[in-house]
């Protein structure tokens, strides 16, 4: 593999960066060489950025890239890191995996962008492994757009483990252009006093279909997670959610919250799954699907929108 | 207003001349008629701000300044609200004068408030008499359905309506006397007049 610690870059594409603004990024960031970040087009590395106290390595694959990204012990970096993963093409696949180890005390956000606008026939699978160590902290945020054709389908898997006193902050997001088919799959296990908050939101249409899976175990003492699921689905777009959360120590504390709004002729399922084996752990859920409150539609038809604007509006109040 | 599960049987609704009874609740907002509901919607995401420059949009937008005016008036601290979701976080009275400031943003011809004082402590009722002058100072009309004698004092003309009819109408401190003195806690009786 290899190995980049400060400042090796490559090129940069001016394709994947207008990719990377479609999908919601501010390209300027991946040229900012006091900013961490990494640019990978299919199976293509474009750019890798790393700062102190960062250790960032890359190996292309046939079709992808293996990433191990590993935040030194000790370290609060000061800006987020940056990632973009993208296929420009019509076809093709990409897989990416992933190895992140944040080490104790350590502190990052990192923020990628997936992003795949011409896509008709795409495949994007990431896994990754991904562990928080002692009292370190990540968030990560992850925006993805598929443009407007629906002809992608993308798989990511991963699995955190959060050592104690560690806290994993997520929030994925597809709410603008096509679905296509999303197979969300996060697992976490979470150890003595850590933290964890998985946010997805995803706003489906047409016949785009949607599984969000997510589980955490709180396995350590005063363990504590929120599982929160918000869904917009619409036309003849499906939605599958499964949350689990299971309660195995003294005071751990879980939660699952499932909204969906669905219209048209979409379907949804929502299922949280509470499993608690130990008397002084608490596990709460709750879901709730339907159209869209009708006291706020009708709030903001008085205030002069009309319905569908109104209830676009709401739509996109609960997905941001 | 025209909301859902209320049916237009008979009769007409003139606004400004006009025949509104069949208008959709949108139509009369255009047409300078809005509501504010007793108990107030939770919008989840939905920033202050934008929540109170929707009403402005057909009045060519608003400025920052006339948001930050809007929140003082209900007596809310601009720079702490205006950025916060107008959710589960805020408590019912904060939703309320949330409610009542995007009346004033908004600057309809006639507010409908629906109590506006419920969800809000008493020592505050002077406040949604202020604010009821304001919106008067403003251009609105304020037609306020309330059942506090203070809301009812601020008001020019008072109305008595019991089963969806009006018994009586005129001047409000006579209307509440009436009411004080006629009206019993039941259904729809009117008591008769105290034998002195």
């Amino acid at each position: 593999m290899a190995r980049i610690t400060l400042n090796a870059l490559s090129r940069d594409d001016e394709d994947i960066a207008e990719a990377y603004t479609a999908a919601g990024g501010d390209a300027a960031v991946l040229h900012n060489h006091e900013a961490s970040s990494l640019v990978v087009s299919g199976n293509k590395v474009l750019s890798a950025n790393g700062t102190e106290g960062i250790v960032l390595e890359k190996k292309e694959t046939e079709h992808g890239v293996d990433i191990k990204m590993t935040i030194l012990k000790g370290y609060k970096i000061p800006l987020p890191v940056h990632l973009c993963f993208g296929l420009i093409p019509k076809d093709g696949i990409q897989e990416i995996l992933m190895d992140f180890v944040a080490e104790e005390d350590s502190e990052v956000e990192l923020i990628a962008h997936c992003t795949f606008p011409n896509a008709e026939k795409v495949v994007h699978k990431m896994d990754a492994k991904m562990v928080i160590g002692k009292n370190a902290s990540l968030k990560y945020t992850e925006t993805h757009f598929h443009g407007p054709h629906g002809g992608i389908q993308v798989l990511p898997k991963a699995h955190i483990i959060i050592e104690e006193g560690g806290s994993y902050f997520t929030n994925f997001s597809l709410i603008s252009g096509r679905v296509g088919y999303l197979e969300f799959d996060y697992s976490v296990d979470a150890e003595k006093d850590s933290i964890c908050e998985m946010v997805t939101k995803v706003y489906g249409k047409a016949d785009d279909k949607i599984k969000i899976l997510e589980k955490i175990s709180l396995n350590g003492e005063n363990a504590r997670s929120v599982i929160k699921s918000r869904l917009a689905i619409t036309d003849n777009a499906e939605s599958i959610f499964r949350g689990i959360t299971e309660g195995h120590a003294p005071r751990a504390r879980g939660h699952v919250d499932c909204m969906e709004v669905i219209q048209g002729n979409a379907k949804a399922e929502a299922v949280p799954i509470v499993r608690v084996d130990n008397p002084l752990a608490k596990v709460t859920h709750e879901a709730a699907i339907g159209c869209v409150d009708k006291k706020e539609v009708e709030t903001l038809m008085a205030r002069g929108l009309e319905e569908d604007d109104a209830i676009d509006v709401i739509v996109k109040g609960m997905l941001a | 207003m025209g909301l859902q599960g209320y049916e237009h049987e008979d009769g007409s609704v003139i606004f400004d001349g006009e025949d509104i009874a069949e208008l959709s609740i949108t139509e009369r907002a255009r047409k300078g008629i809005t509501l504010a509901w007793q108990e107030p919607a939770r919008f989840e995401g939905l920033k202050v701000r934008d929540y109170l420059a929707i009403g402005a949009r057909d009045n060519g937008g608003i400025t920052e300044e006339k948001l930050k005016e809007a929140l003082t008036r209900v007596d809310l601290k601009p720079e702490k609200y205006l950025d916060r979701e107008v959710g589960e976080a805020l408590s019912g009275g904060e939703r309320k004068r949330i409610e009542l400031a995007s009346i004033i943003t908004m600057k309809p011809k006639l507010a409908i408030l629906d109590e506006p004082d419920s969800g809000i402590d008493v020592v505050s009722l002077k406040e949604i008499v202020a604010l009821i002058q304001t919106l008067k100072e403003n251009g609105s009309s304020v037609l306020v359905i309330t059942h506090r004698e203070e809301i009812a004092a601020a008001s020019d003309k008072a109305s008595l309506m019991c089963e969806g009819a009006i018994l009586r109408s005129g001047d409000p401190l006579e209307i509440s006397e009436f009411f004080k003195n006629r009206c019993i806690p039941c259904d729809s009786r009117v008591s008769p007049p105290k034998v002195i």
